[in-house]
């Protein structure tokens, strides 16, 4: 299935700056395999060492959030989006 | 709305013919009229950060006549938050921002009601601080205080209006609300220090949090009005490069620690320490890493010795002002790593301090053992050794 990432800013680093990334999967967990195999840096940022994804992103596929749906098993479309939404705090000021 | 009735109920108040003119605009919209100018009135809102987000915030606020205005704010202007920060001026440079803040919105609006709190929300004064208050509007800048206003918030049954933003994203949503997820059910744990960068590491357009700040003014109006459709199971992003919103669902986490069927958190925690942080000066110091100065620095290259000298900064920091470093910035390190030479002694450094930190203990379980930090970065280096260096 032909599906859309859509990278987060923080994350664009990892990309070569790219916003999304198109691939093939059957399932959310494909797709992000697909997107950590292509940029290996992406990895440690999305994933733990045991392979789970990281408890500070969310994955969405669509407008819903793949925990409650069947998490990385969750199957995929032709056209579907997979948003990647990690917790962001700027707000106020610089705060070193 | 349960949460406001009761305020409703308890207070007596009136528009004099002043107000009346003042909010002429929204008296003759049926979604207001009186009876809802009449619900701002009475309403309290606290909005906690008066900086990026808190500017516009506290602005539009005030503007719609928010009869009781809470400002939290511990810090002082600073001529780097004029880029955003629109209550201040020039002249407010080196002022707390909460009295800065209270005197622009006074003067917007000398009919309500302005508290300042120039104090820094923590565990032991947070519940006491939101319990006056009616809607708690979340304006911070790091994860530990985005997680202590969650949790006083759910604990004390108060709607938590939220924004962020990071360079030129950001998101809304109204956490707290009966029935609707708290920020535990999107993130139950926040990530490793120096995995997302602040807006001082990693910047932001000014205008961003104007736009973000003004969705969370417009929510909190909403809330108190009781109209429309507040942003409640709702995550808004907002790409401002590609002027797009999108919005994803947010549900309510069964499982959630801090609102789910099985709470497991019934007080407020050390926030710093649930983040990884450990001291917000100087978050090396305790870890085992040695520093040096830079006046230290500066003494010991001037004796004729040849330090090593690594940048973890950006491309476009260095451009700005180095010392002659090599660069990797941190993201990279790690795949570069073998462009080092762990024999020699190795000055670590970035903007201030942080982010070298957090290249160090990399360095460190990679085997490297030689590393000094840069204590203050290059900000220490123009404050100390060459005020002719650009701060940024």
């Amino acid at each position: 299935m032909a599906v859309k990432v859509m990278i987060p800013t923080p994350l664009r680093q990892f990309t070569g700056k790219q916003s999304s990334i198109e691939c093939n999967a059957a399932t959310v967990g494909e797709a992000l395999g697909s997107l950590t195999g292509t940029f290996s840096d992406l990895k440690k940022h999305l994933f733990t060492e045991d392979g789970k994804i990281r408890s500070f992103v969310n994955v969405y596929l669509n407008d819903e959030d793949i925990r409650f749906l069947s998490k990385e098993n969750t199957p995929t479309k032709d056209g579907d989006t997979i948003s990647i939404v990690p917790s962001i705090a700027g707000g106020s000021e610089e705060h070193n | 709305m349960a949460i406001l009735d009761d305020t409703m109920q308890k207070q007596e108040v009136k528009l004099s013919r002043e107000e009346i003119q003042r909010y002429s605009r929204h008296l003759i919209m049926p979604e207001v009229g009186m009876e809802g100018q009449l619900k701002l009135k009475r309403a309290r809102v606290l909005t906690i950060g008066t900086g990026g987000l808190g500017a516009p915030l506290g602005l539009y606020l005030a503007a719609a006549g928010v009869g009781h205005l809470g400002l939290v704010d511990f810090d002082v202007v600073d001529s780097s938050n004029l880029q955003r920060q629109v209550t201040f001026t020039t002249a407010d440079v080196g002022k707390p921002k909460s009295e800065a803040a209270k005197a622009r919105l006074s003067a917007l609006n000398p009919a309500i009601e302005i508290v300042s709190y120039e104090t820094r929300l923590t565990s032991d004064n947070a519940l006491d601080l939101f319990r006056d208050y009616d809607i708690i509007v979340d304006g911070t800048d790091n994860f530990p205080t985005r997680f202590l206003v969650n949790d006083a918030c759910i604990l004390l049954g108060k709607p938590n209006v939220y924004g962020s933003i990071f360079r030129f994203e950001g998101q809304a949503t109204v956490f707290g609300y009966p029935d609707g997820p708290c920020y535990r059910c999107l993130y139950p744990e926040p990530p490793p220090p120096g995995l997302v960068p602040s807006c001082a590491e990693g910047g932001v357009l000014g205008v961003l949090p104007g736009i973000v700040g003004s969705i969370q003014a417009m929510e909190t109006i909403k809330l108190i009005l009781g109209a429309g459709d507040p942003l409640v199971g709702r995550l808004l992003l907002f790409d401002a490069l590609a002027m797009r919103f999108r919005e994803l669902k947010l549900k309510k986490n069964p499982d959630c620690p801090m609102c789910g069927t099985h709470r497991t958190i019934t007080k407020l925690i050390d926030y710093e320490e649930f983040c990884g942080i450990r001291g917000e000066e100087a978050p090396a110091m305790t870890d085992g890493i040695a520093e040096i100065t830079a006046t230290e620095l500066k003494a010991r290259q001037d004796r004729g010795e040849k330090l090593f000298i690594l940048d973890v900064r950006e491309p476009h920091e260095f451009q700005i002002c180095n010392l002659n470093g090599k660069l990797i910035p941190l993201g990279e390190l790690p795949r570069r790593v073998n462009e080092l030479d762990s024999s020699v002694e190795m000055v670590v450094h970035c903007r201030s301090g942080k982010r070298s930190a957090d290249a160090i203990h990399f360095l460190q379980t990679a085997g490297f053992k030689k590393l000094l930090n840069l204590k203050g970065g290059v900000l220490a280096w123009a404050d100390e050794v060459d005020p002719r260096m650009p701060k940024y």
